[in-house]
C-alpha cells in the first residue's frame, strides 16, 4: 500500500497547482457601480418558453430599455418551487440588488423569508398574496382575456367539447375557469368543458399528453392555463383548434392558434423601477388588466376566424376596456344553483381573489 | 481496430485517482465550453466554483445540500458494494418524508420534544420497507431491482401527489398543492443563527462514521464487501445470501428516508411536490465518484452540491443557462466511467 502513496501525493500536487493558477489568474468581476439601482429577477422556466417566464423577461427588457443607465438587471431562471428558492432570492439579495421580482405563486413563502432578513430591500411577488412592508404584489386580470376567448370558442366550436388544460386548482385558474365558461355558454348554451388538471405550470411533455387526451376525448379547441407552447401544437398536430397563452405563439401552431391572452407586464415593470429610483417605491398590491395595457389579445388569427367574429372580439376588448363589459356581471349561479352575484352588480375583487367555486353548467368538479 | 483488453490486475492507487482525474478533465473541458461561450474561462470557473462557497451562508447552502446526497450516497454503498443496484433512492426517501412528514402534519399544533424524534424514527421506517419491496421481489421471484427499484420511486412520487393534492392538503392553502406547515417541534434544529444548515448534517456525519465501523469493524461488514467482490465464495463460506440483499436494502432505504426526513423538516417545513432536485439519483453519481468509500463520498457530495450552486451563480453574474450544471454533472460521470474503464483495460490497436 505504502508503494502507493507517492504518485497520490505528486498528481494531487500538480491538480492543486493546476487549480490555483487557473483562479489566481484573473480578478474578480464585480462590478461596482455606484448609484445605479440592480433589479433582478427569479423565473420558474426559463425565457426561452415564449409563454409565462417569456413574457417576464420581455418585461424586463422592456423596463431596462425604458430606464437606460440608471438601472441594470439579472435573472436567475429554472428556480424549482422548493428550498432551493430561498438560496436564488437570497443570492439577489446577498448581491446587491436593490429590487427582485419573484415571478411565481409558489415562491410566495420562500420571498417573505428572504425579505424579512434584508428590510432595505424590496421585494415584488407575482400573483401572490401576502404582503409585508417591503414585499409589494402584483397581477394581471387575464380573466378579461378568457372572457373573449371564450366567446370565440363558444362561437367556432362543432363538437360543443372544449378541452382545458389546468394547471393547480387555485383561484387564479378557476377564476380563468368560469370566466372563459360564462361567456362560452352565453353564446352556445350546450357547450362543455372537460378539464385536465397538470399540476405543474411548466412541463412540454405533460402539457402535450392533456391536449392529446382532450383531443381524444372529443374536444375540438383546446384552452391552456400552463405555460408552453406544447398544448397548441399539439392541437395542430391533431388538427384542432387552440389559444396561445401568455404570449403570441402562432408561430409555432400557425393553423390553430385562433389568438392569445398576453401578459404585458413592461409598462408595470418600468413604473416600478421608477419608483425605486425616485424613492418613492412601497409596498401595494397592484391588479390591472386591459384597460391599463396589462392584458392584450394576439393578432387574431384571420386564416381561421370569420371578419364578424373578429369584429365582435374587438368590440368586446373595447367595452371591457370602457367598463361596459365586466367578466363577472350578475346574475352568476355557483353549482348549487346558489346565486352568487346578484342581476346587476358584478363580482367584486374579494371574491375573485378568493374564487374557489365552479359556476352553474360546469359539469366537473373543482378538486377538493 | 481499437480492442479493449483487460489488464488483469488493477492498481490500488489508479482506483483512488479515477476520480481526481474525472473531476479534472471536467473542469477542463468545462473551461473549453466556457471559452467557446465567450466567456473568459479562468474568471467562469471561479464565479462557478469558489463564488458560491465565498462567504459563510454560502458554505451553509453547500452543506445543505450536500447533506442528502451524502446520507443517500452512503446508504447506496451498501447496496453497490454487495452487488444490488437500487437505484429506486428518490423513492425511498420520498417515503421518508411521507411517512416523517405525517408525523409532523397530524402534531402539527403540539408542542413536543417527541415530535422531531418520532418523525426522524418513522422516516427511516418509512424509507426502508420502501426499499424492502424491491428486496422482497429479488429474492423470492428474483426479479431485476433495478427495475423495480426505479418503477417503485415513481410510484412514490405520485403517493405523495395524491397525497398533497387530496387528503394532506392545507386547508388555508387556497387549494394549492402543498401541506400545512409543521410546528416548530417538527423542525430540525438550526445549527448556526441565520443560516440554514440543521441538525440532520449531524445525523449524516454520526451514520457515515458508523457506516465506516460497519465495513471495517464488523463480520456483517465483512460479509457484504465478499459477497459482492465474489458471489461464490460467499456461497461456500455459507453466507446467507438474502439476508445480506434484505439488510443492504434496509439500510440504504432507512438512510435515503433519513434524508427525506431531513429535507421537509428542516429546510422546507412542510411537503409539497418538489421536496427533492432528484437527490436520490444524483446520490448514485456521488456514491460512485466517492468510490464507495465513506470519505470518498462526503469529498464528492461537496463536489456535486458545488455543480448546484455553481449554476445559479453561473447564471447571475455571467447569465449562463442553468443547465451548465448538469453538463459539469454528466461530464463528471462520463470522465469518471472512463478513467475507469482505461484503469482496468488498456487498448490495443490490432489490424
Amino acid at each position: 500500500m505504502k508503494k502507493n502513496t507517492l504518485p497520490i501525493i505528486i498528481i494531487l500536487a500538480v491538480l492543486l497547482g493546476a487549480g490555483g493558477f487557473f483562479i489566481s489568474n484573473q480578478n474578480n468581476v464585480q462590478d461596482t457601480a455606484s448609484d445605479q439601482k440592480k433589479i433582478g429577477f427569479i423565473y420558474i422556466g426559463p425565457p426561452g418558453d415564449h409563454g409565462w417566464t417569456y413574457m417576464h423577461d420581455q418585461g424586463r427588457q422592456t423596463m431596462e430599455a425604458e430606464l437606460g443607465d440608471s438601472i441594470t438587471t439579472t435573472y436567475i431562471e429554472n428556480v424549482p418551487e422548493n428550498a432551493d428558492a430561498v438560496r436564488a432570492i437570497r443570492k439577489l439579495a446577498e448581491s446587491g440588488h436593490d429590487l427582485i421580482f419573484t415571478t411565481s405563486f409558489n415562491y410566495m413563502d420562500q420571498t417573505l423569508e428572504v425579505a424579512k432578513d434584508f428590510p432595505d430591500i424590496k421585494f415584488e411577488h407575482a400573483t401572490g398574496y401576502k404582503r409585508a412592508d417591503n414585499v409589494a404584489t402584483y397581477n394581471s386580470r387575464f380573466y378579461e382575456g378568457r372572457t373573449i376567448i371564450g366567446h370565440i370558442a363558444g362561437k367556432m366550436t362543432k363538437t360543443n367539447t372544449i378541452g382545458y388544460i389546468a394547471s393547480f386548482p387555485i383561484p387564479e385558474v378557476i377564476r380563468g375557469i368560469n370566466s372563459f365558461y360564462l361567456a362560452a355558454s352565453k353564446v352556445n348554451p350546450d357547450i362543455k368543458i372537460k378539464v385536465i388538471w397538470a399540476y405543474t405550470w411548466y412541463d412540454p411533455a405533460k402539457e402535450a399528453d392533456a391536449a392529446n387526451t382532450l383531443i381524444n376525448q372529443g374536444a375540438d379547441i383546446i384552452v391552456q392555463h400552463t405555460d408552453t407552447f406544447a398544448p397548441c401544437q399539439a392541437a395542430e398536430k391533431a388538427g384542432v383548434l387552440a389559444f396561445g397563452q401568455a404570449s403570441n405563439q402562432e408561430q409555432f401552431c400557425p393553423n390553430a392558434h385562433m389568438t392569445a391572452i398576453e401578459d404585458v407586464w413592461g409598462p408595470y415593470y418600468a413604473e416600478r423601477a421608477k419608483a425605486l429610483v425616485d424613492g418613492s417605491w412601497a409596498s401595494q398590491d397592484t391588479w390591472a388588466g386591459m384597460k391599463e395595457g396589462h392584458v392584450v389579445m394576439s393578432d387574431y388569427n384571420t386564416k381561421i376566424l370569420p371578419a364578424d367574429l373578429i369584429a365582435e372580439a374587438k368590440a368586446m376588448e373595447a367595452r371591457i376596456i370602457d367598463g361596459s363589459l365586466h367578466s363577472f356581471a350578475g346574475p352568476i349561479y355557483n353549482q348549487d344553483g346558489e346565486l352568487v352575484v346578484p342581476e346587476g352588480s358584478v363580482a367584486d375583487d374579494g371574491m375573485l381573489a378568493g374564487m374557489m367555486f365552479y359556476v352553474q353548467g360546469i359539469e366537473d368538479q373543482v378538486p377538493q | 481496430m481499437i480492442k479493449l483488453v483487460p489488464r488483469g490486475s488493477s492498481s490500488q492507487s489508479m482506483f483512488i485517482l479515477a476520480p481526481i482525474f474525472a473531476i479534472f478533465l471536467t473542469l477542463l473541458t468545462g473551461s473549453i465550453i466556457f471559452f467557446l461561450m465567450g466567456y473568459n474561462p479562468s474568471n467562469a470557473l471561479k464565479i462557478f466554483f469558489i463564488s458560491p462557497i465565498s462567504n459563510a451562508y454560502g458554505i451553509s447552502e453547500l452543506l445543505v445540500k450536500a447533506t442528502p446526497l451524502a446520507l443517500i450516497a452512503m446508504g447506496l454503498s451498501f447496496c453497490f458494494k454487495n452487488n444490488i443496484y437500487n437505484i429506486g433512492a428518490e423513492g425511498q426517501l420520498t417515503m421518508g418524508a411521507i411517512f416523517g412528514g405525517g408525523v409532523g402534519i397530524y402534531f402539527y399544533d403540539i408542542s413536543s420534544v417527541l415530535i422531531l424524534p418520532g418523525m426522524i424514527i418513522a422516516g427511516a421506517l418509512g424509507g426502508a420497507l420502501w426499499a424492502m419491496i424491491p428486496a422482497l421481489l429479488k429474492t423470492k421471484f428474483n426479479t431485476n431491482e433495478i427495475l423495480t427499484s426505479l418503477m417503485l420511486a415513481y410510484i412514490a412520487l405520485l403517493i405523495l401527489d395524491y397525497l398533497v393534492v387530496g387528503p394532506w392538503r392545507d386547508p388555508d392553502g387556497f387549494n394549492f398543492p402543498k401541506t400545512r406547515p409543521f410546528g416548530e417541534s417538527g423542525r430540525m434544529p438550526i445549527l448556526f443563527q441565520g443560516l440554514r444548515i440543521h441538525f440532520g448534517l449531524i445525523i449524516t456525519l454520526i451514520l457515515i462514521a458508523f457506516s465506516w465501523f460497519i465495513y471495517s469493524k464488523t463480520i456483517f461488514g465483512f460479509q457484504l464487501k465478499v459477497s459482492g467482490f465474489s458471489p461464490k465464495a460467499a456461497r461456500f463460506a455459507g453466507f446467507n445470501k438474502n439476508f445480506l440483499i434484505f439488510s443492504a436494502f434496509a439500510i440504504s432505504g432507512a438512510f435515503a428516508g433519513l434524508a427525506g426526513v431531513g429535507e421537509v423538516s428542516g429546510p422546507i417545513g412542510l411537503i409539497y411536490r418538489d421536496i427533492s432536485p432528484n437527490y436520490g439519483f444524483t446520490a448514485i453519481i456521488v456514491c460512485f465518484l466517492g468510490r464507495l468509500h465513506p470519505l470518498g463520498i462526503i469529498f464528492a457530495s461537496l463536489v456535486i452540491a458545488l455543480t448546484y450552486l455553481g449554476a445559479e451563480d453561473a447564471q447571475l453574474f455571467l447569465q449562463i443557462p442553468a443547465a451548465v450544471g448538469f453538463v459539469f454533472q454528466g461530464l463528471v460521470l462520463f470522465f469518471l466511467l472512463g478513467s475507469d474503464l482505461l484503469v482496468n483495460f488498456k487498448l490495443r490497436l490490432n489490424n
